[in-house]
C-alpha cells in the first residue's frame, strides 16, 4: 500500500478546536493537589528546623539582658548571676538572670534549670547526654546480638514453617505503643531487678534506674533490627551461598563467613537506623529512667535524657516561658544534630560498604 | 487524501518547531514548559492526524494553522488555571463557613447540655495574683466562671503572696492569693493607700512527707532532721549522716515539681528565706511518679500534698512530724490539718477581695461563684476542704461586706490557731 503524499495546500479549518478547557482544568486540579501533598512533609520538616533552632537562639539570647536606660546588653557570668549589677555604660542596676554560654551549655556536665536561686541554676548539657547514651547503650547492648542473631536464625536456619509464625510475632512487638514498653520497664524489669539474685551481684537498684529503661528501648528495638537485618541477608544471592557450600563450608561458616560480611551495609545501617531510634525514643525513658538529670555512668542509677527532659518541660506547668522552658528548645537542636548526624553516616556506610553482586 | 494517520507529529519536526517559537514568544513563560498527551492531540489536530477528525474540526495542518492551535490551546490552559484559582477560593470561603458554623453549632451544643448557659452580658476584667500554692484553686475556678461568663477576662497571676500583696496594697489587684495570712506590715500598707479588703479562708493544704511502707528506722522527723536531709550545702550521700543510728543505705528522695506550690511551701518551712533545697532531688509534675519512686526503694523519702498521701495510704507510710511548739509527733490527717495540729506543714489558704471595688459586677458575681464552689475546687485541686461553718461564715462576711483581718490582734500581733476559732466575727480587725 503507498501511502499519498500528505498535501498543503489550503487550510480546511472551518472553525476552532475542540474545547479541552475541561480537561486542563481536572488535570490542573489534581496537579496541584499532588504537589500540596508533596511539599506538606517538605515545609512541616523546614518549620520544624526553623522553630527549633530559632526557639534555641531565645535560649542563648536569656543569658543577656538589656540595660533599660542605655540599651547596652550585659552578658550574665557564673559569678554575677542572679545579682543586682550596675550597668558598665549608665550605672543603673541590672537583674542578672542565670549564666548561660553556647560554651558552657554544650560542655558543662550539670544540669540544673529549676531548683534553687539564679546562681544555683546551670545549664550543662552533658548531664541530659550521658543519659541518653547510657540507656542508648545498654539498648543496643541489648538489641544488636540479639537482632543479628534473630535475623541470622530466621534467614538462614529457620524452615520456612517456623519463619512464617516467629516473623509476625515480632512484628507484634513492633506493633505494641512505646508507653506500654515504659509501662512494662517500670512494673516488670524494674521490680525483676530488684530481686536478691540480681542485687547480689549487680548491687542496689534504684526504681527508675537507666538499665531497665535501656533493656524495654533494645525490646522495642529488636524488631526493627532483626527484621532489617534479615532483609539485608535475603539480598545476598543464592550463588555466594552454593558456591561456599561446594567448598565443603558448613551451614554457620556460610551465615558468618559469607552471608553477614556480604550483608554487613545493609546490617551497619540497621544498626544506626536503631540508634537513632533510641537516641530518639521518649515515652520509656520518661516513664522508667527518673527525672534527676546528672552525669554519671552508673546504670543502676536514676537518670534524665534529652527527650525526657523535654518531656518533663513540656507536660509540665512550666509554660510560661522561662529559662528552663526556653532549654528544652536548644536540648532539642542538639538531639536534632545528633540524629541527622547518625543517619547521614547511616547513608555514607550503605554508600561505601556497598556490595553490588549481578 | 487523508490516509497519513500512521505519519507522527514528530515527522513534523520543522513545524513543531516553528509552532513552538511563536508560542513562546507569545505566551507567559509557565506554559510553554511542557506539552501533554492532550497538547499533542490537539497538535496531531492541527496537523490533520487526529483519529478524531471525525467530531473535529479539522485542519490541513500546515504551520499557520499549527501555531493558531497552538495560541488557542494556551489560552485555554491559562482559562482552566484561572478557574481552579477561582475554585480554590471559593473552597477556601466554604471551608471557613464551615468552621463558623461548627462554632454556632459547638454554642447551641452548649446550650442544650446541661451546662450552665452562658452569659454574654456580663464582661470587664477581674485581676487575681499572688501565691502560686492557692493558684491552681483560683485557676480552676477562673476556668469555671469563664465557661459560663465567656465574656469577663479573669487573669490569674502567680507571683507570690508577698508580691501579690504589694500589687494588692496600691489597688491594683481584685483579689490577691495568699497562702498565709496578711502580715501586719501588708495590713498597714493596705490601710496607707485606703485599700480595704475581705479575708476570705478558701481550703487546707497539709505537706504529707512519706516514706517506704518498710521502713523501720524512720519513727518522726523534726524540723531540724528534715532541713539536714534537704538543705543544700551539707547534702548527705547515707541515711547514717543524717543520725547515726540509721542504716548505711543512701537517701532517695523524690519532690513535686518546682512549680507546685507545695515544693514552694516545702522549701519555705525548712530552708527558710535565705537557704536552699539540694539540687541532686528527682522532682515530678506528676505526683503518681513520686508515689512509685517511694514505693520502690526502701531508703526514699518524698513529699506531697496530703490529698496524694490519702490516696495511697496502702502503699506508702506517712512520717509523723514533730509540731515544734507542743514537741509531738502528728500524723496528717483531715482532722489533724483541720485542728492545726499538723504544724508547720498544714496551713489555711486565702482570698483577699479589694472591696473598693467589689461593686464590680463581674469582681461581685466571680466571688459568689468562688465561694460556692471553693470546698469542691480545693478538693479537685487536691487540697483538703475547710469545715462547712468557715465557708459559711465567709459568704456571710462577703455579703455583709465586712473588712478586715482576723489573724492580727489590734496592737499588731499575730493570732495563731486552727481556722476555725480565729475566723470569727469577734476577731475581726480593721
Amino acid at each position: 500500500m503507498v501511502t499519498p503524499e500528505p498535501v498543503f495546500d489550503k487550510p480546511i479549518q472551518t472553525g476552532p478546536f475542540r474545547s479541552l478547557r475541561g480537561t486542563y482544568f481536572r488535570e490542573s486540579i489534581v496537579k496541584s493537589l499532588l504537589v500540596l501533598c508533596g511539599s506538606l512533609s517538605i515545609f512541616t520538616t523546614l518549620a520544624i528546623v526553623v522553630v527549633l533552632f530559632f526557639e534555641a537562639s531565645q535560649f542563648f539570647r536569656a543569658g543577656t539582658v538589656t540595660c533599660p536606660q542605655c540599651r547596652h546588653a550585659a552578658r550574665s557570668t557564673l559569678e554575677t548571676a542572679g545579682q543586682e549589677i550596675p550597668c558598665t555604660e549608665c550605672g543603673h542596676n541590672l537583674q542578672m538572670p542565670a549564666h548561660i554560654s553556647l560554651w558552657g551549655f554544650l560542655t558543662g556536665t550539670e544540669w540544673n534549670p529549676l531548683i534553687g536561686k539564679e546562681q544555683d541554676k546551670r545549664f550543662g548539657v552533658w548531664a541530659l547526654i550521658s543519659g541518653t547514651l547510657m540507656v542508648s547503650f545498654v539498648a543496643m547492648l541489648f538489641a544488636l546480638p540479639l537482632g543479628l542473631i534473630t535475623a541470622i536464625y530466621l534467614s538462614e536456619y529457620a524452615h520456612p514453617k517456623t519463619r512464617m509464625i516467629l516473623k509476625p510475632s515480632l512484628e507484634v512487638l513492633a506493633g505494641i505503643p512505646t508507653v506500654v514498653f515504659g509501662f512494662f520497664a517500670l512494673t516488670v524489669i524494674t521490680p525483676t531487678l530488684q530481686l536478691p539474685f540480681f542485687s547480689w551481684f549487680l548491687g542496689e537498684f534504684n526504681t527508675y534506674n537507666a538499665l531497665s529503661a535501656g533493656i524495654a528501648v533494645g525490646i522495642l528495638c529488636l524488631p526493627i533490627v532483626s527484621s532489617l537485618v534479615e532483609d539485608a541477608l535475603q539480598a545476598v544471592p543464592r550463588s555466594l551461598r552454593e558456591g561456599a557450600y561446594g567448598l565443603g563450608a558448613t551451614k554457620f561458616d556460610v551465615s558468618i563467613k559469607v552471608v553477614v560480611p556480604a550483608a554487613l551495609s545493609g546490617i551497619i545501617s540497621a544498626f544506626l537506623l536503631a540508634v537513632s531510634r533510641t537516641v530518639g525514643e521518649t515515652m520509656i525513658v520518661a516513664l522508667a529512667a527518673g527525672s534527676r538529670p546528672h552525669l554519671t555512668l552508673d546504670p543502676r542509677d536514676d537518670t534524665q535524657t534529652m527527650t525526657g527532659w523535654m518531656v518533663q518541660m513540656a507536660l509540665g506547668d512550666v509554660s510560661n516561658f522561662d529559662l528552663a522552658y526556653l532549654s528544652m528548645y536548644a536540648v532539642a537542636a542538639v538531639l536534632f544534630v545528633m540524629t541527622l548526624a547518625l543517619t547521614y553516616v547511616g547513608n555514607v556506610v550503605r554508600w561505601r560498604f556497598r556490595e553490588v553482586y549481578q | 487524501m487523508w490516509e497519513f494517520s500512521e505519519k507522527s507529529i514528530w515527522d513534523r519536526g520543522d513545524i513543531v518547531e516553528q509552532g513552538l517559537v511563536s508560542f513562546r514568544r507569545t505566551r507567559s513563560r509557565n506554559l510553554n514548559k511542557t506539552l501533554t498527551f492532550w497538547d499533542y492531540d490537539v497538535l496531531r489536530c492541527s496537523l490533520g492526524e487526529s483519529e478524531h477528525r471525525d467530531q473535529n474540526h479539522l485542519s490541513s495542518g500546515d504551520g499557520h494553522n499549527f501555531i493558531l492551535g497552538i495560541k488557542q490551546l494556551a489560552a485555554q490552559r491559562l482559562d482552566a488555571r484561572r478557574l481552579n484559582c477561582a475554585l480554590m477560593i471559593v473552597l477556601a470561603v466554604v471551608v471557613c463557613g464551615c468552621a463558623d458554623h461548627v462554632g454556632t453549632a459547638y454554642r447551641q451544643y452548649l446550650a442544650e447540655s446541661g451546662l450552665p448557659s452562658p452569659n454574654f452580658e456580663l464582661s470587664g476584667p477581674v485581676i487575681i495574683d499572688g501565691s502560686s500554692t492557692v493558684y491552681p484553686i483560683t485557676e480552676a475556678a477562673a476556668a469555671n466562671f469563664k465557661k459560663v461568663f465567656p465574656r469577663v477576662n479573669v487573669s490569674v497571676g502567680k507571683s507570690g503572696t508577698g508580691g501579690g500583696f504589694k500589687r494588692f496594697a496600691v489597688g491594683e489587684t481584685h483579689i490577691s492569693d495568699a497562702s498565709r495570712p496578711i502580715t501586719f506590715e501588708e495590713f498597714q500598707n493596705c490601710h496607707n493607700h485606703d485599700v480595704r479588703f475581705l479575708e476570705l479562708p478558701i481550703a487546707y493544704d497539709g505537706l504529707s512527707i512519706v516514706v517506704h511502707p518498710q521502713n523501720d528506722f524512720i519513727h518522726q522527723l523534726t524540723i531540724d532532721q528534715l532541713k539536714r536531709i534537704f538543705l543544700a550545702g551539707q547534702s548527705p550521700q547515707r541515711w547514717n549522716d543524717v543520725d547515726p543510728s540509721w542504716p548505711d543505705t543512701r537517701i532517695r528522695i523524690f519532690a513535686p515539681g518546682t512549680d507546685s506550690g507545695t515544693f514552694d511551701y516545702f522549701v519555705e518551712v525548712v530552708c527558710g528565706k535565705t537557704g536552699s533545697i539540694r539540687s541532686d532531688i528527682s522532682t515530678s509534675e506528676d505526683d503518681s511518679t513520686i508515689v512509685n519512686g517511694v514505693t520502690g526503694n526502701p531508703a526514699a523519702i518524698g513529699f506531697f500534698g496530703a490529698a496524694y498521701y490519702f490516696q495511697n495510704r496502702d502503699r506508702l507510710r506517712v512520717v509523723p512530724i514533730v509540731n515544734p511548739q507542743t514537741g509531738k509527733a502528728v500524723v496528717p490527717t483531715s482532722d489533724s490539718i483541720e485542728r492545726g495540729d499538723y504544724a508547720p506543714f498544714s496551713r489555711p489558704l486565702f482570698i483577699y477581695v479589694n472591696l473598693n471595688t467589689i461593686h464590680n459586677a463581674q469582681l461581685e458575681q466571680f466571688v459568689e461563684f468562688y465561694l460556692d464552689r471553693a470546698a469542691n475546687l480545693a478538693t479537685q485541686v487536691g487540697y483538703v476542704p475547710l469545715p462547712e461553718s468557715v465557708y459559711q461564715q465567709a459568704r456571710e462576711n462577703f455579703f455583709d461586706e465586712l473588712a478586715g483581718t482576723h489573724y492580727l490582734m489590734p496592737d499588731g500581733q499575730k493570732r495563731h490557731g486552727p481556722v476555725t476559732e480565729i475566723y470569727v466575727r469577734e476577731n475581726l480587725v480593721k
